[in-house]
């Protein structure tokens, strides 16, 4: 054993240990944000709903309460803000959607209706188009096609949704109108094409990204047994790649879902359930923009609509959201 | 002695040299003391037996895999120095499940070389990466036992890694410069630890020292990635003594190079040595011989089967394995 | 793979070979090829009508007096042929394109701390444990939230609790809160892209980890950040729902000031959806003119984008 203790301690004055400590602190809460991000999201939306399905938002309930001073005075606060204002069977089964003009109504089935027509199509649309194309790039297409082909989806995919929102109206309307001349210059069907057109991208880049990861020697199997490339795409790449094509339909939909600048300048803002696609509608995210740019004052019924509405458009893309995460950890093991 | 006991004693011994034991000339052993006490063995007088049967040395060199070492508390040699400034006691690594070292128990004497050889995975670049503690940013890495830097177990709670690490540098087996100027390479360690008041000097006479500075004197701005291979390894090498650091680490440090590169690393590890006490990991034991004062010979799955003086280990093991290692029986 | 289907040969082979069925195999594959090509043209005609489109209506409309002038609300102002008989001056959306750019810019300033930061955080330090994974998974979530709901956080939160008012600070910070998601994701590739040996030669030479972040792996990743960030700006420019929710002026005569950034402001897609709303024609052709200049200014970030990344590219 040589010369005696040597001090191996942490030094306050040692170069760079202070700041050491103090980047790990401001970088953790700048991941904490996001946490704050989600909880806000959720508060503000919950607290907006309670405020429209009652007659007080959450957060005036709990200053009510606890500013009332007295117990009884807690409770009255309590039970004058628990008030039912619109009840949760007029918003969910109610069919007529009327909440900026007398006679005022609260069924919400019109704007989901709206919302499920422009989903709906889009998705007949992109789907097999996205699929198909998905297949192309990764089964068929030539690195030159590639080349020029994905910059083409990825600009579309870049494009800002108020640009297809005036391409509805400028171009796709006037051409539909000319086929069916019954259709009005918001229509639903120009609506589901173009966010048909938008979502293409997407369902073609993750259903690709899938189906590359498929590995060579699956298809070199099927080939060796004497397959045609069209059966080895059909019959051994897709059903492999299937939880990840199935992932990104999810997240596609969950996209078409949030589609708001697009819709509202193609379908309109008239909430009515309709099954001719020619006739104008609204989507919730349509309303909400309704909303956003009428006059209505804070702390209104139709200020608060814009959070029960906002709340279900949340709820229905956070499940679409989870859903493609199951998908995906179910598409994990397949490839163990 | 009685026949029983002579009959107990060989078999111990017989027994102890099959798992790589033999000599007694160590202070630790517990098992061994004791059972020397019980025959009435002095333990420090017992001859080590040159003459082993057939059936001993082809049991000592293929039990690999299922040898016992449950009790292997000291390898074969002389692990303890007196002028020690790395002191190993018990240490054990894992990773994760796997357990890398075994109880590894050796010195590392102050200024002079110390090679570490071994086969692929028996736990050198391990023990080399305990010393500094570079294991801890491995997720998985846990280490039991001690190990001393100079007295002080570099293991305990409030020890800072960080603090370590500037006193002991490290060079690695791929040459990993910065991609920074040559300058800014040699610098870095001067101006993290605060060292850089003169920082003109210091870097020239680090280049100097590794062998660099009449090469690149002239472009100590330019990028240090485009220095060949060898050049580059000096660069790290540079860099690893600008802040005077008392121990060098270095991790096969040529086993990247080609072979007139790899003559350069050596004669500088050995001017080196002279000023830094350098732990050198090398699978190449030519230059372990060469270049190395005292040798310690790693055998599978993290055993430190033997330690001693270089010229001990390579003319004279103790151990069969070890003989049959540098004999390149296997490995 | 064509075998000879030679039917009635002299050779009597046990290989009795049935050629139809490839055949119409075959047949089946062409079509199939047919339509997987004309779907991938689905999206290239569609970009290529929607180009054509936007730039026939907007042209002879986008003028240097369209770029510099602030807009009107008769739409004969905005006619070039107009020009010279107007007594108030041309018409354009000049306070729009500063407005965006004031925004984008206050962003990007946010954008770069708390995104760069948490990528830091969620790369470097965090342990391997349930509440990293959560913090990821809750990142992936965000993503998929529409831009609206971002707005409506952003009314309820910046405009109305924290009171900064309609203004560019309350649309930066919810298109901060936007693009969050996606600049996290980008910068924690970046990061992990870093070689390891550097920071094991950084940890070697006695640094702490904040100096190995700081002065190894950061400057090594900034090129890849950077990409990432100018191209989650050049989504959020074009962000139309979450400004108008935090209540962009839908039409503003001068441009927001940086100086005052609780006051009002209006950006580039606020102003183009005003205008394409109006059922005048000119203003669907005013509308088209503020497209391409959206657009112009898209493509811009998106060269520069790529520019950056080309340029430090190491493996290419």
């Amino acid at each position: 054993m040589s010369s005696g203790q040597i001090d191996l301690s942490r030094q306050g004055s040692d170069v760079g240990t202070v700041g050491d400590r103090v980047a790990r602190y401001a970088f953790f809460s700048c991941a904490l944000v996001t946490v704050l991000t989600t909880i806000a999201i959720v508060l503000v939306l919950v607290n907006g709903a309670v405020g429209f399905f009652r007659s007080a938002t959450l957060y005036e309930l709990l200053a009510d309460t606890v500013g009332a001073g007295s117990l009884s005075g807690a409770t009255d606060a309590l039970r004058d803000g628990l008030m039912a204002q619109v009840t949760l069977g007029e918003f969910f089964f109610g069919t007529n959607w009327s909440p900026l003009i007398e006679p005022t109504s609260y069924g919400v089935w019109p704007l989901i209706w709206g919302t499920l027509v422009i989903t709906v199509g889009s998705a007949v649309i992109a789907l097999p188009v996205g699929t198909l194309t998905a297949i192309y790039l990764s089964e068929y297409a030539d690195s030159r096609v590639r080349k020029t082909l994905k910059p083409v989806l990825e600009i579309l995919a870049g494009i800002p949704t108020i640009v297809y929102g005036f391409f509805a109206l400028s171009f796709i309307t006037p051409i539909i109108q000319f086929f069916f001349p019954q259709t009005g210059t918001f229509n639903a069907a120009s609506g589901a094409i173009v966010v048909g057109v938008m979502i293409i991208p997407m369902v073609s880049s993750i259903s690709e990204d899938a189906m590359s990861s498929v590995p060579n020697s699956l298809r070199n199997a099927a080939y060796g047994l004497g397959a045609t490339k069209f059966e080895v795409s059909t019959q051994v790449v897709l059903p492999a790649s299937l939880s990840g094509i199935l992932a990104a339909y999810v997240l596609a939909i969950s996209r078409a879902i949030g589609e708001t600048m697009a819709v509202v300048l193609a379908v309109g803002m008239l909430p009515q359930i309709t099954t001719s696609p020619f006739e104008e509608m609204q989507t919730m995210t349509a309303y909400m923009v309704q909303v956003g740019i009428s006059d209505v004052s804070v702390g209104s019924i139709q200020y608060q609509s814009l959070f029960a509405v906002g709340l279900t458009l949340f709820v229905m893309t956070f499940a679409m959201n989870v859903l493609s995460v199951l998908i995906r950890s179910r598409y994990r093991e397949e490839y163990q | 002695m009685s026949d029983e006991t002579t009959a107990r004693h060989g078999g111990l011994q017989r027994r102890l040299r099959s798992i790589g034991f033999g000599s007694g000339r160590f202070a630790t052993g517990n098992l061994l003391r004791a059972n020397a006490e019980t025959t009435g063995m002095d333990p420090k007088a017992s001859e080590p037996e040159t003459v082993t049967t057939d059936t001993e040395r082809t049991a000592g060199s293929t039990s690999s895999g299922g040898v016992d070492m449950a009790t292997a508390d000291a390898p074969l040699g002389t692990p303890r120095v007196d002028d020690a400034v790395i002191e190993a006691r018990d240490l054990d690594v894992f990773y994760g499940e796997t357990q890398a070292l075994h109880e590894i128990n050796m010195d590392i004497p102050e200024n002079g070389v110390t090679a570490l050889i071994g086969p692929s995975g028996c736990g050198k670049s391990t023990f080399l990466r305990s010393i500094n503690r570079m294991n801890d940013l491995i997720d998985v890495a846990r280490v039991e036992g001690d190990l001393y830097f100079h007295g002080k177990n570099v293991y305990d709670e409030d020890v800072d890694p960080v603090a370590l690490r500037r006193k002991i540098g490290m060079v690695f087996q791929k040459p990993n410069p910065f991609p920074k100027s040559i300058f800014d390479n040699v610098a870095y360690g001067l101006r993290v630890q605060g060292k850089d008041d003169d920082v003109e000097q210091k870097v020239h006479t680090a280049l100097e020292r590794a062998a660099l500075l009449d090469e690149v004197e002239d472009k100590l701005d330019e990028s240090g990635l485009d220095l060949s291979g060898g050049q580059q390894q000096r660069l790290c090498i540079a860099r690893a003594i600008a802040t005077d650091p008392e121990v060098i680490l270095m991790d096969e440090p040529a086993s990247a190079l080609d072979p007139v590169a790899t003559s350069k690393i050596e004669d500088l590890v050995e001017e080196l040595a002279e000023e830094y006490t350098v732990v050198i990991v090398t699978h190449n034991m030519q230059q372990a011989a060469r270049i190395s004062d005292k040798t310690a010979v790693f055998l599978t799955g993290g055993h430190l089967v033997e330690f001693d003086d270089t010229n001990k280990i390579f003319e004279n093991p103790e151990s069969d394995r070890v003989e049959d290692y540098i004999t390149g029986k296997f490995g | 793979m064509s075998i000879d289907t030679d039917a009635g040969t002299a050779e009597t082979t046990e290989f009795e070979f049935d050629g139809s069925a490839i055949e119409r195999k075959r047949l089946y594959g062409k079509v199939f090829l047919g339509l997987c090509i004309a779907a991938s043209m689905v999206g290239i005609v569609a970009l290529i009508a929607l180009l054509v489109d936007v730039l026939t209506e907007a042209w002879g409309w986008l003028t240097w007096e369209f770029l510099t002038y602030p807009p009107s609300q008769i739409a004969e102002h905005f006619d070039p042929e107009n020009y010279g008989s107007l007594d108030t001056g041309p018409a354009g959306m000049y306070p729009a394109i500063v407005g965006s750019i004031y925004l984008i810019v206050l962003t990007a300033v946010f954008t770069l701390f708390l995104g760069v930061g948490a990528a830091i955080y969620l790369e470097e330090y965090a342990p391997d444990t349930e509440m990293t994974r959560f913090i990821e998974a809750n990142i992936t979530n965000l993503a998929g939230v529409p831009s609206i709901v971002y707005g409506l956080l952003g009314l309820a939160m910046f405009v109305r609790a924290l009171q900064t008012g309609a203004s560019l600070l309350a649309g930066a910070l919810t298109l901060t809160l936007l693009i969050l998601p996606i600049v996290i994701v980008q910068s924690q590739e970046s990061l992990r892209a870093v070689p390891d040996s550097m920071r094991q030669a950084s940890y070697g030479a006695g640094a702490t980890k904040w100096q190995t972040i700081r002065d190894v792996v950061l400057p090594e990743a900034v090129p890849g950040i950077m990409t990432g960030i100018i191209l989650s700006l050049s989504r959020a420019i074009g962000e139309t729902a979450p400004i108008l929710m935090v209540g962009a002026a839908t039409s503003m005569f001068t441009p927001p000031s940086l100086t005052d950034p609780t006051g009002a402001f209006s950006a580039m897609p606020m102003q183009i959806f005003d205008w394409a709303r109006l059922p005048d024609e000119t203003f669907q052709h005013v509308a088209a003119a503020g497209i391409v200049v959206l657009l112009t200014i898209l493509l811009l970030m998106n060269a520069v984008a790529i520019y950056i990344r080309n340029k430090y590219d190491r493996r290419g």
